[in-house]
């Protein structure tokens, strides 16, 4: 009945509907627009945890050899296409990346790179940075992601 | 309540009928309320998920096509027995073996059976197999991948039709042929055809692991057309039924010369009883030639190995194997019920439809009512094996499908309806027509023990007006109907690709969560392949010139290569690094004679280049992969055949 009604009502004014049933009802959220002088990949923040599955990292004094060695040995073949230990690439040098990022921070951006550049505004800066060229997720998991970090630790 | 809801439906319909603003040109009744409520059922919201997986044989693209059921959406074309230059199959060097054959390299084929792979007779999910019917082979598709895995060609066939069924453990896909040849071939009058020519049957054995086929027999029947077949099921299960036509062994005019009997038959095998025959040693092992093409998940790709024998039987080394079941006239479709009892003949120029029992034929054989035979072949009496008849359903049946309620559902071409009808009673109990001339028709797991019934739809034949015109040639149209209720409900009209002859439909829980999304890198085992930048290089092998080359959003590695020279046959080794889900990478270089590659995170494909002419020459990813996939590209320098020109290869340098 009342689909009947709608038509009758509907009918002869020219009046269009205009509901489109794919339209959001709130605006995509635009990018925070951030004014800093030091580029992103030069910026220390030692507070950000970044956005994904790792929390909290504890980095015992000791530097695991063991796990550096496996880290290199993953970096190496699933990192190197785009990041250099010794110079700015496609992406970043991880050299000395601990100096400007937490661990937890590295974590995720090896391990939920998509959601990073969505909302860790300095993943998103560092995307811009480098020309709009996407960390690859490259699906490897915690230990592994955990083993690279230790292998940075060394440079 | 359903009194209720008719009489507002009948009350919406008035009203929409008289408040309709007439700026529709075409009513048709279909229109408001009514419409409205099938759409609901077919409607699937943007992000979600069909219910069913549908895949289509492409009959003529050779293809199998998968479809999301209800919204009859369009998910993929599977590359099978044709080239497909969309991703570079029959193209790159690692897929090209697979269609390989006795003939040499065959890029096209008409599929037309497929059919999912069974545990105790229900659809596991596991591959799906499929008949080439031109150049006789049978593919099995994994349903992990959704790419073919291996292609056996099936030697002494030719016209490959009653094919690719399997049993109700997997144990063979069989693949009957259609036309009956000398065997083996030889030269001699086609007018001799008549008692000379054979048909052969073949039993091809399924590794339960892996899938691997492997021909295990061959029956050498007399000289008819094989049409159709289906395993028996439950009951039956070990015997196979094919149905048969030509039984006047006709060379020439067969719509008229092979339409004289009465009766054809329909062949009932009792495959295990041969099995064990072979397995005792029985059967002669004779010269053949055959492809055997079995593509590698792990070297990503496929080898083809040449057979040269092939085990055949005669009906007559094994009594009491075979039989033959009288059917009217020139019998299509040849379906078992899924409690294995009937066998339902689908006489394509009979009034009525025939049903054989299952029992009553054991009962007659038991009792040796023959009634003859064929080249030694028992013959049983028609009124012996005889369930029941549906009378004059419609005209010009052709496939029955089941719904596991008890009820079947039958094609009728000429008469362009499907009719449900009752097993057991032969009362017709619905009819419902479809645009336009129906071939076959499927049921989700309607040839198996366990149909899953709530929808039906049917390939039709002819298209004609169903669509906006688009010229003389457009494809074919397909109809979903709801079958859930008493009565048929005609809910979609789609098309398809190519000719779809049969389909096969399986709810998509049973084999979503099994799709793959990526190849692991680590299990990577081209012999060419290039795990990293420090992998990359570029080789020559006398006028071969391999450039093992990785992609990642967005370069290519090596990006810039010197040192080729015209009359040098290049091979791009191309390995995708990635190792996220739906990052392909394309390559294509300038005035290939070939199809691009696409190549899948993890996968390694090669493409030959043979440049012919001095100059820097552009290659490019063809997949939009990153937002610098405009930048993703590189160049090959080819320099005169007598250039000195070291090859060497850079990247950002």
């Amino acid at each position: 009945m009342i689909l009947a009604v709608s038509l009758v009502v509907g009918c002869g004014d020219g009046e269009k509907k205009t509901t489109d049933p794919y339209q959001k009802s709130t605006p995509e959220k635009q990018p925070t627009k951030v004014e800093n002088k030091v580029a992103a990949s030069e910026r220390v923040d030692l507070t950000n945890k970044g956005v994904g599955p790792i929390t909290s990292v504890t980095l015992a004094p000791e530097i695991d050899q063991k796990m550096v060695a496996h880290g290199k040995d993953v970096y190496e073949k699933m990192c190197t296409a785009c990041h250099k230990v010794d110079k700015k690439y496609i992406g970043p040098s991880p050299t000395g990346i601990l100096n400007r990022r937490t661990p937890e921070w590295v974590m995720n951006m090896i391990l939920n790179p998509e959601v990073m550049i969505q909302e860790d505004p300095l993943a998103r800066e560092l995307l811009m940075e480098f020309n709009g060229a996407p960390m690859a997720n490259q699906n490897l998991t915690e230990e592994e992601a955990r083993a690279i970090l230790e292998y940075f630790r060394t440079l | 309540m359903k009194n209720i809801l008719k009489t507002t439906v009948a009350l919406v319909t008035i009203l929409v009928a008289f408040t309709s603003c007439n700026n529709s040109g075409k009513s048709n009744g279909q229109s408001g309320a009514l419409a409205s409520n099938v759409a609901e059922k077919v409607y699937v919201a943007p992000g979600e998920y069909d219910s069913h997986y549908a895949f289509m044989s492409g009959g003529y693209s050779g293809n199998i096509t998968v479809y999301g059921l209800p919204s009859g959406r369009m998910f993929k074309e599977i590359p099978v027995f044709s080239q497909f230059p969309t991703n570079g199959y029959g193209y790159s060097e690692e897929t090209k073996p697979m269609l390989e054959t006795s003939y040499g390299f065959v890029p096209w084929d008409d599929s037309h059976h497929p059919d999912i792979s069974q545990t105790n007779g229900e659809l596991d999910g596991r591959w799906i197999f499929i008949n080439g019917n031109n150049t006789p082979r049978i593919a099995r598709i994994s349903l992990t991948t959704f790419e073919t895995e291996e292609i056996i060609e099936v030697p002494n066939s030719a016209g490959n039709h009653s094919s690719s069924f399997i049993t109700e453990n997997t144990e063979y896909v069989v693949a009957g042929t259609r036309f009956s040849v000398p065997v083996p071939q030889k030269d001699m009058p086609i007018k001799d055809y008549k008692g000379n020519f054979k048909g052969a049957l073949s039993f091809i054995s399924v590794d339960p692991e892996h899938g691997h086929m492997d021909i295990k027999f061959q029956i050498l029947m007399p000289g008819f057309n094989y049409d159709l077949s289906h395993p028996g099921r439950g009951k039956s299960h070990g015997w196979f039924f094919f149905t048969t036509y030509n039984t006047e062994e006709a060379n020439s005019l067969l719509e008229v010369n092979a339409s004289q009997n009465d009766k054809d038959f329909i062949a009932a095998i009792n495959w295990k009883k041969i099995e064990e025959y072979v397995n005792n040693g029985g059967g002669t092992m004779m010269p053949a030639n055959y492809a055997h093409n079995l593509y590698d998940e792990a070297t990503h790709m496929a080898t083809s190995t040449m057979k040269k024998e092939v085990r055949v039987v005669n009906p007559a080394e094994v009594p009491g194997a075979i039989y033959l079941l009288p059917t009217p006239k020139s019998p299509h479709g040849c379906d078992v019920d899924p409690t294995g009892e009937y066998i339902v003949g689908n006489g394509k120029l009979s009034a009525n439809l025939t049903v054989h029992s299952f029992t009553k034929m054991l009962d007659a054989i038991e009792k040796k009512k023959f009634d003859g035979d064929a080249y030694g072949i028992p013959i049983l009496k028609f009124e012996d094996v005889l369930a029941g008849s549906v009378e004059q359903p419609g005209l010009g049946p052709l496939h029955t499908e089941f719904d596991g309620e008890g009820n079947a559902y039958t094609t009728f071409f000429i008469s362009s309806e499907v009719v449900k009808w009752k097993l057991g009673t032969w009362e017709v109990l619905d009819r419902k027509p479809t645009y336009y001339s129906v071939g076959h028709l499927t049921i989700p797991g309607g040839n198996s023990r366990k149909p899953f019934g709530k929808y039906m739809f049917a390939m039709n034949k002819i298209t004609k007006d169903r669509y906006l015109p688009v010229g003389p040639e457009m494809e074919h149209s397909a109809q979903l109907y709801d079958i859930s209720g008493d009565k048929m409900e005609l809910l979609l009209d789609f098309p398809t690709h190519g000719e779809p002859h049969y389909a096969a439909a399986i709810p998509a829980e049973i084999i979503m969560k099994n799709s793959r999304k990526i190849y692991r890198l680590a299990e990577n085992e081209h012999p060419r392949k290039a795990l990293s930048d420090a992998d990359t290089k570029v080789v020559r092998e006398g006028k071969n010139v391999h450039i093992y080359m990785t992609t990642i959003r967005s370069h290519f590695s090596p990006d810039n290569i010197e040192g080729v020279k015209v009359g040098d046959k290049v091979f791009f080794h191309v390995t995708n690094l990635e190792q996220d889900f739906d990052v392909p990478h394309g390559f294509a270089v300038i005035g290939a004679n070939t199809a691009e590659l696409l190549v899948m995170p993890g996968q390694t494909r090669t493409l030959t280049w043979e440049p012919k002419q001095v100059g820097v020459w552009p290659f490019y990813c063809t997949d939009f992969c990153s937002a610098l996939h405009q930048e993703m590209q590189g160049y090959v320098r080819v320099s005169p055949a007598d250039s000195n020109l070291e090859l060497s290869w850079s990247l950002g340098d």
